[in-house]
């Protein structure tokens, strides 16, 4: 049985004029690891930091665990932040960090002790306990940061950006660290990025947002297989788009016309954000296929390579298709014996129906 | 002669040479006068000429005489006091301003600090004097609001009253510091106390002091160190009981007519501004390199 740990309804936030947060509805499971994604000024921090009480809320109600959270201040909630800039207080040690909200409880020294030793394994700080927190680096006042959090025992953790400060490389062994982490702890995580392979990676649901609103909560599957609209699959991975108008309908399947493929016939289930309002067709860059030689496809058209990026392993083409002014993009691996088509050559471009949505 | 030509444009000699007046004005009417008193507070005074045989004796009178260790206990006590009631005073309108001021109005409200200093400090003990008088502004409000029959005696001429002046001159400097500290606290580590689970009071006490603790130390200096050998305000409005070591200094080098124990004096009043000034130095260090 899931259950609701956090539940947010018809929430708003005003800063004068400016609408922050408009009508946000949404429940998050407990034990998941919950991403809110969206580009910066999308209100997901402003979002987070109404959940962790830093933010007052113009209307809506906000529960945890049951519980409203309506004038209930930020330390007297069951969720702990990890902040963007780590927030580790430079007065103390790592230790001392990390027994801050114990000693905050009033809890027995010999309990802290207990609690911070644990935290310092868990977070692979062995040795560090008396060391400044001026003479650690980013990783490491990362990982200070996260056991002050969890020495709590949160309900809720929740975590702004915590990677954007680190480089690429860290950032992906902290990644895998961090679902690891949320696995053995099995406390909820809610974690804010503008980095969509961060949320794909390590999320089991995702909230995108965009200008204060949440356009769509699903699995990174669904997210990425079956985007809710054209903005959502846009920023979401590649995206190619060709315009589109749907003409009849009838049972299960729609009749469309679609820019440079002409007539089709698609099934309903296809339109993943329902039928309202399409007007366009989308296809993931994968999807598609650079024919050679006697290759065939389900379907196949005729186009012009205009330019051809080569990343070693997977090659980009960007081709331009009769009747469509901007080119789109193929993606191809460079499997053995597959050549790379220069600029300028003609390409059979294979697609098959099943692989288009039709979005609004 | 090469090196020379090369130590002249070398960034030091260029360095040496735009400090120069100032360093030449330093050393002329800072260091030689200091030489000097040094010098003097080992001589003896005979009468009308200056014994220069080397002599401890004036050292010996400073530290030994009650009426010496008095006046100088008593300067202690009085700044000491000051720099308690200035920084206390001080602290809080630096939290309003760097806290609950709207960031573009912060300049201003540090400019509305800087206004008491458009009048001379001379004119602001006057005022002082004419606030705490026995006809003044305080006892004639009691009065005449029938609060006291008798206007209050002890509120001019002491060290309530040095320490009333002296608190009101030095808190737009002890504010400055400790707004610059305070502004530099990290918001987000206050949040993260909140966050931590602690009141408003204890994140207070956890955080934002220790953090503001080089301002305050910073201003507690700068209060202190003038104030232990302020001359005038006791001149003013301290009376008999209010007078501090500056003002026995004055009287040894004049009218009792023996400069080399004022000078003796004035050097062991320094000594003992070094000691403090080096106790806060090192405090300072301690908070500003966090734990080790």
């Amino acid at each position: 049985m899931t259950q609701k740990i956090i539940r947010l309804s018809k929430l708003d936030k005003f800063y004068g004029e400016f609408q922050a947060l408009s009508q946000i509805n949404l429940d998050i499971q407990t034990g998941e690891f919950f991403s809110l994604l969206g580009p910066s000024g999308c209100g997901k921090t402003t979002l987070l930091r109404a959940i962790a009480g830093f933010e007052t809320l113009s209307s809506g109600s906000l529960h945890i665990d049951g519980v409203s959270m309506d004038g209930v201040p930020a330390n007297k909630r069951p969720t702990n932040m990890v902040f963007q800039s780590y927030a580790i207080f430079p007065h103390m040690s790592v230790a001392e960090n990390i027994a801050y909200g114990l000693k905050a409880r009033k809890l027995p020294k010999a309990e802290i002790k207990a609690s911070v030793a644990e935290a310092i394994n868990m977070v692979g700080l062995e040795g560090f306990d008396d060391r400044a927190s001026h003479a650690l680096s980013g990783g490491q006042r990362q990982r200070v940061a996260l056991a002050r959090a969890l020495v709590l025992k949160p309900r809720v953790l929740l975590l702004d950006e915590p990677l954007s400060a680190l480089d690429k490389k860290l950032r992906e062994q902290m990644q895998s660290e961090l679902r690891r982490l949320q696995r053995a702890v099995g406390i909820t995580f809610v974690l804010v990025t503008h980095d969509q392979e961060e949320a794909l990676t390590m999320s089991d649901r995702i909230a995108v947002m965009f200008d204060g609103k949440i356009e769509q909560v699903a699995s990174p599957q669904i997210l990425y297989g079956k985007p809710s609209n054209r903005k959502v699959a846009a920023f979401i991975g590649m995206m190619n788009f060709l315009d589109a108008k749907v003409l009849t309908t009838s049972g299960d399947n729609v009749e469309v016309e679609v820019q440079s493929l002409g007539k089709l016939t698609l099934p309903l289930a296809q339109a993943t954000g329902g039928l309202n309002g399409c007007n366009s067709v989308g296809v993931r860059p994968e999807m598609l296929t650079i024919l050679m030689g006697s290759q065939t496809s389900e379907r196949e058209i005729e186009a012009e390579v205009t330019e051809v990026y080569y990343y070693g392993d997977m090659t980009y083409y960007d081709v331009k298709l009769p009747a469509k002014e901007d080119p789109i993009t193929v993606t191809m691996r460079n499997t053995a014996g597959r050549e790379v088509l220069e600029v300028g050559a003609k390409a059979r471009v294979g697609w098959s129906t099943s692989s288009l949505l039709l979005l609004k | 002669m090469a090196d020379f030509q090369k130590w002249r444009r070398s960034e030091s000699a260029q360095g040496l040479f735009l400090i120069s007046p100032t360093l030449g004005f330093a050393l002329l009417l800072l260091a030689v006068p200091l030489i000097m008193v040094v010098a003097l507070s080992f001589w003896t005074q005979d009468y009308l000429t200056l014994d220069r045989t080397f002599t401890t004796a004036n050292y010996q009178t400073a530290w030994t005489e009650p009426m010496y260790q008095y006046l100088m206990a008593r300067s202690l006590k009085i700044s000491i006091f000051v720099t308690a009631v200035t920084v206390l005073v001080a602290y809080p309108v630096a939290y309003f301003i760097s806290f609950h001021v709207a960031p573009k109005r912060k300049a201003m409200w540090i400019f509305l600090i800087t206004i008491p200093f458009w009048t001379s400090y001379l004119m602001r003990i006057f005022l002082w004097k004419v606030i705490l008088g026995y006809n003044g502004v305080i006892n004639g409000t009691l009065t005449g609001l029938g609060i006291i029959d008798e206007p209050l005696s002890f509120i001019l001429y002491n060290q309530n009253a040095v320490v009333i002046t002296l608190a009101h001159a030095w808190i737009p400097f002890a504010i400055l510091p400790i707004f610059v500290a305070l502004e530099r606290v990290d918001r987000s580590l206050i949040e993260a106390a909140e966050d931590l689970g602690d009141s408003g009071l204890r994140r207070f006490f956890r955080v934002t002091l220790p953090l503001s603790m080089p301002g305050v130390i910073a201003a507690t200096i700068i209060v202190f160190i003038p104030t232990i050998g302020d001359y005038v305000t006791p001149r003013l409005v301290g009376g008999p009981n209010g007078l501090m070591i500056s003002n026995m200094i004055e009287l040894q080098f004049k009218k009792a007519n023996n400069a080399p124990l004022g000078a003796a004096l004035a050097i062991s009043a320094m000594g003992i501004v070094t000691f403090f000034a080096l106790v806060f130095l090192w405090m300072n260090r301690k908070y500003v390199r966090g734990p080790s």
